[in-house]
């Protein structure tokens, strides 16, 4: 069998995922796909989201049918040189055996991890990787899921942590401040033993992360500011009051759809799970105090993107275009700053464009 | 942190909780405690089924075994709910309301109303519902409708652990009383809950499997013999949506309507009587609200206009199964 047969397989995002449907091809057999490419689009119970092609090469066969549910590694297509005979693929196809989950695949490793910090208990997820370690902070109402098509590639440049900031996500409930959350941050560092790391924050994660590089600049390496906080006073506060305030399904779908260029992305798996994090006693309040502390009246609380410019650590910022939380245009607030402007993409791109979000974390750190 | 347990822990863990955070929520009824006048807390039964184990060890006295008197302890229930308590007390079987239903209907559930609006009555009345547990007629009723049917009362009847254990929270909370059902046949049935505290709004129903095709509106245990017919109807194409109502008092008639004007069928699905029932409701709301949307005739699936039979075989033939679901889908879909 030749080794220049590539196969592109259901992804698994996230722990609960046992399959996807794949909903709509965006190459056909004959295309010369490069990797990144935007190649088609599956959608699980939690969410959907266009596939980018991890390999490069021509696409030789399309072996999965759109609108038909795969099971997560089941081959949907096959990509090989011009060179290679069809019949060779044939048997490729014929051949390929889709892995079984291991039995509880859940409990390979944990899934989950927990630490005590002098904040309280806090849920982390961790991905080994050789070299520093690489920290994600998540954004205002968001948990380390939000990391779901980052944690995994990124693992190829450090040892990736991802945490849950206080009233967030399965971590201790409790009404804190933005420096509260800094220091929070430090102190997971230190309990789960980071060492001095690179910081990835997204939105207001990007605040944070940035506040404490310049409290502690000996312990972060570098901070890459995915769509962040902090950078300019302009935020919307329609956003930040309607999540807050929603209390249904109903309230809450229009505001996340702030959150996405493409507003199709959030389906009633996204909206119902929010509102369960949201309903758990001590939520509200959190974030409460979390939205009066940083984005009062609607503005932005910290500025910090001169400081950070002036600070002796690599910066890399990176920005959705059609960013409907907080404007692209603050992106050139970080004199000195790399700057990526990701196009089509909302206040995720680390969700709507992950591959290409992962490629440019990858050189940045690579650069270091 | 979110695990599966069963409704029947669901209901112990959402008791257990809103007692240790409020002092005033207390818990009552025939033999919840179960170890009165026996010497130890290992003899205490926690209820009929065992819903109310190990609450008696952690909160004493809060739990009271109540003489089999219904209408003693109901009147006590709402009685102390107007004096600053809130008391859930456990009807152990709907089937059993009607000798307590002055206190419920004409007493609890006016409070509010004939004091100019100033009588609060946070009374939880918890009690299990429905058949399929070889109960025989009077221990197997889905009486649903006859409280539903009384202004002033809230009515939850949840299908799975985590809306039981949200629901129960609120309807504890709830400064009105509730009817809370428990469908028997569910109890062991699990599903993933935090162990946080939570809770979920009255009047919002879940949408548990989405589709194109037609809309089942249902609730309790026909949820699940519903989830089973869409199964069956997915091989032949058919992509039913299923809203569980979770709530019969407010009922959410809007996620209702927007799944109909979305799908064009609705099939209603209650273990109750056919006559005057949540599935009779459900049709003649979408009738007035949302006709024009319709492609076909509604068609309701209910158990028979008759007593719940002590036979297994009949009792199975009773409540909608499974297949009655899936044919009534494909009665919609021919028309």
């Amino acid at each position: 069998m030749s080794d220049k047969i590539i196969p592109i397989i259901m992804p698994k995002w996230g722990l609960s995922m046992q399959e996807g449907r794949l909903a709509e091809w965006h190459v056909k057999e004959g295309d010369v796909i490069a990797p990144g490419q935007e190649i088609m689009d599956v959608e699980t119970d939690k969410i959907a989201n266009v596939v980018e092609a991890a390999d490069g090469g021509l696409l030789r066969r399309r072996v999965a049918a759109e609108d038909t549910v795969y099971p997560v590694r089941a081959l949907l297509g096959v990509l090989a040189p011009e060179d290679v005979p069809d019949a060779e693929i044939d048997a490729y196809v014929e051949g390929f055996v889709t892995p079984e989950p291991a039995e509880g695949e859940e409990e390979e490793g944990p899934a989950y991890l927990f630490v005590e910090t002098p904040a309280g208990r806090l849920r982390y997820a961790e991905r080994g990787g050789e070299g520093d370690a690489i920290v994600l902070v998540h954004g205002f109402g968001g948990d380390l899921d939000n990391w779901l098509f980052n944690i995994d590639a990124l693992a190829a440049s450090g040892h990736v942590f991802a945490l849950d900031l206080p009233g967030h996500g399965q971590s201790v409930k409790k009404p804190v401040g933005l420096d509260d959350l800094v220091d929070t941050l430090e102190a997971f560092m230190d309990a789960a033993g980071t060492g001095p790391a690179h910081l990835v924050g997204h939105s207001m994660g990007g605040a944070v992360s940035a506040m404490l590089a310049l409290r502690q600049p000996g312990k972060v390496k570098s901070l890459t500011l995915v769509d962040a906080a902090g950078l300019g006073e302009e935020i919307n506060a329609a956003y930040i009051d309607g999540f807050v305030a929603a209390e249904s399904r109903r309230e809450m779908k229009p505001v996340v759809e702030h959150l996405f260029a493409d507003k199709s992305l959030v389906n009633r798996q996204l909206v119902d799970d929010l509102m369960k994090y949201k309903r758990l006693d001590g939520v509200d309040a959190a974030l409460r105090a979390i939205a009066d502390s940083a984005f009062a009246d609607g503005h932005q609380s910290a500025l910090l993107g001169e400081r950070i410019g002036a600070a002796d650590i690599p910066v890399l910022v990176i920005w959705g275009a059609e960013d409907a939380v907080i404007p692209a245009a603050q992106a050139a607030n970080v004199p000195g700053a790399r700057v990526e402007i990701i196009p089509d993409a909302g206040h995720m791109p680390q969700m709507e464009a992950a591959a290409r979000v992962n490629e440019v974390i990858r050189d940045f750190l690579a650069g270091i | 942190m979110a695990r599966k347990i069963s409704m029947k822990d669901a209901i112990n863990e959402a008791l257990d909780q809103e007692m240790q955070r409020d002092p005033t929520v207390i818990v009552m009824g025939e033999d919840i405690v179960g170890g009165t006048g026996s010497p130890g807390e290992s003899d205490a039964w926690g209820g009929v089924l065992g819903v109310t184990k190990g609450l008696y060890a952690k909160h004493g006295d809060r739990l009271m075994d109540t003489p089999l008197s219904e209408s003693a302890y109901i009147g006590a229930a709402i009685g102390a709910a107007t004096c600053g308590l809130r008391p859930v007390a456990e009807l152990m079987f709907i089937d059993f309301m009607g000798v307590c239903l002055d206190e419920i209907f004409n007493q609890g559930a006016k409070f509010r109303y004939m004091f100019g609006g100033k009588a609060e009555t946070p009374v939880v009345i918890r009690a299990m519902c429905g058949a399929g547990f070889r109960a025989a007629a009077q221990h197997s009723q889905m009486l649903t409708p006859i409280v539903t049917h009384i202004p002033g009362l809230k009515v939850v009847c949840a299908s799975n652990a985590y809306d039981t254990k949200g629901l129960l929270i609120q309807s504890i909370r709830d400064n009105d009383p509730v009817i809370f059902l428990e469908h028997k046949n569910l109890y062991a049935h699990e599903s993933e809950v935090p162990e946080e505290s939570y809770t979920i709004p009255f009047g919002e129903a879940a949408i548990v499997r989405e589709g194109k095709s037609a809309t089942i509106v249902t609730y309790g245990q026909t949820v699940h013999r519903s989830l089973d017919a869409a199964g069956a109807l997915a091989k032949d194409g058919i992509d039913v949506e299923i809203v569980d109502l979770r709530t019969l008092s407010p009922i959410d008639t809007d996620t209702v309507i927007e799944s109909v004007e979305k799908t064009g069928r609705l099939v209603c699905v209650d273990e109750a009587n056919p006559r005057c029932s949540i599935a009779s409701d459900v049709a003649a709301t979408v009738a007035q609200e949302a006709f024009k949307a319709l492609k076909a005739p509604v068609r309701m699936v209910t158990a028979p206009h008759t007593p719940v039979p002590f036979s297994p075989a009949l009792e199975d033939l009773y409540i909608p199964s499974a297949e009655r679901i899936g044919d009534a889908v494909r009665q919609t879909m021919a028309a």
